[in-house]
């Protein structure tokens, strides 16, 4: 519908206007944009949009509509986005993400958004003022006796397990039926056992960490053909962490993955992010505003 | 990059966070609020379902030689089909194998009874086993 326009406008995070991110033009954050273009700040009623300009045929209906499903360009643009809100991050006490893609026509439309969401952005940045959120990932060490989908059906492998908890069990070449199917039924049961141990395990880790923590949110395990990880992923969590509280933050977390391997656990830490996880965290009103300004 | 905490673990850094990581946050959350360009949001939304399978790298996937919205069964059909053929191969080599097994267990099933616990056992690990993610 704008075909005419060659750029638009693409916008990062919402912050208070505390005139220190620069005036009118140029670069404010010092971090390029999705797509290599300097960011600069839109302020309206005391607060500030980061925006960059981004060519139109990229980022217009059709172009996002095409380019969202090429892995490739949808890399490069989350890190891009990524990368601008880390960097406005260093240096405000408070940055509220947006999603990636939100995408205006001009400056005028930026304002109306800004104007119209105005005291829930106020509410949220209070809240939020002075807290990082921090990532957490916990996964299995190798072996994967978890995940190994018995695909292969005559004899079974001998079961790796966890060394400690290893238990006498029936000689591994399966003479009669019988023997196989015991087999069978104590591995199930040493797999069952191993889960529960490496559940509760990940458990404690989590309840520990959640009580230096203002809230947490719990994602989905990410799967272990891609992350590059062999182990299974048991905990996949984000923490909202007061700024002053990060070192011992970071310092608990330290401290349990050194203790994890005993578990047959690895700790995993990623942080300090924006608040990603925590802006929607009054999700009765937000939701409200979205359709009211739409 | 100045005034943030410093992160005191190896790796601890959003900078080296993976691209999944990366991506559960900028798609999954964050402010959402309506641009002026509308996307659709379910096109979206099911993107961030397959991302769920989600990639450490685009070049990791490309060297596993993985269209991997194809290879996943909860998104294609061909897959699906593969996946049900590869179970079929391996519930009739079992069958076989339990077949072979049985003669024997009959034998001895009049020295004692423990076969058919066993086969109960069975039972419940092949219900449980294979469907794990």
């Amino acid at each position: 519908m704008n075909r005419d326009r060659t750029e638009l406008l693409y916008a990062y995070a919402v912050l208070r206007d505390t005139g220190a991110a620069g005036d009118g033009p140029g670069t404010v954050t010092g971090a390029t944009g999705v797509a290599g273009e300097p960011v600069r700040a839109v302020r309206e009623g005391g607060l500030v949009v980061l925006v960059g300009s981004v060519p139109a045929a990229e980022f217009d209906e059709e172009g996002l509509r095409e380019r969202l499903e090429d892995l490739a360009w949808l890399e490069h643009v989350a890190r891009g986005h990524q990368r601008v809100v880390d960097a406005a991050s260093a240096g405000a006490p408070c940055v509220l993400p947006l999603r990636l893609a939100t995408v205006y026509r001009d400056e005028a439309g930026v304002r109306r958004m800004l104007t119209a969401r105005h005291t829930a952005f106020g509410a949220a940045l209070d809240r939020l003022e002075g807290r990082a959120e921090w990532g957490v990932k916990i996964h299995t060490v190798a072996e994967g006796a978890a995940e190994a989908p018995a695909a292969t059906p005559p004899p079974p492998p001998p079961l790796p397990g966890p060394r400690s908890r290893a238990r006498p069990r029936a000689p591994r070449a399966a003479t009669s039926g019988r023997d196989y199917l015991r087999q069978r039924a104590a591995e199930r049961q040493a797999r069952e056992e191993e889960w529960r141990h490496v559940d509760e395990a990940a458990r404690g880790i989590h309840a520990a960490l959640a009580t230096l923590a203002e809230e947490t949110r719990l994602y989905p395990p990410q799967n272990p053909r891609f992350t590059g990880h062999p182990g299974r992923n048991v905990l996949n969590a984000a923490y909202l962490v007061p700024r002053e509280r990060g070192p011992a933050f970071t310092a608990a977390v330290a401290g349990l993955a050194g203790r994890a391997p005993q578990d047959g656990l690895r700790v995993e830490l990623t942080g300090p992010w924006a608040p990603y996880s925590f802006v929607a965290g009054e999700p009765s009103r937000e939701p409200a505003h979205d359709t009211g300004t739409a | 990059m100045t005034g943030r905490p410093a992160p005191s673990l190896p790796g601890g850094s959003s900078s080296s966070a993976n691209l999944a990581d990366i991506l559960e946050r900028v798609l999954d959350k964050g402010i959402v609020i309506a641009g002026d360009i509308r996307v659709d949001l379910l096109d979206i939304e099911l993107l961030t379902i397959r991302l769920r399978l989600v990639v450490a790298s685009v070049d990791k996937a490309r060297e596993m030689g993985i269209d991997w919205w194809e290879s996943d069964p909860s998104l294609s059909s061909g897959a699906r089909r593969r996946a049900l053929d590869a179970e079929n191969a391996r519930l009739r080599s079992r069958i076989a194998e339990l077949e072979a097994h049985d003669g024997e267990a009959r034998d001895g099933r009049a020295r004692d009874g423990d076969t058919r616990d066993g086969l109960e056992e069975l039972e419940g690990a092949e219900r449980r086993g294979p469907g794990e993610p």
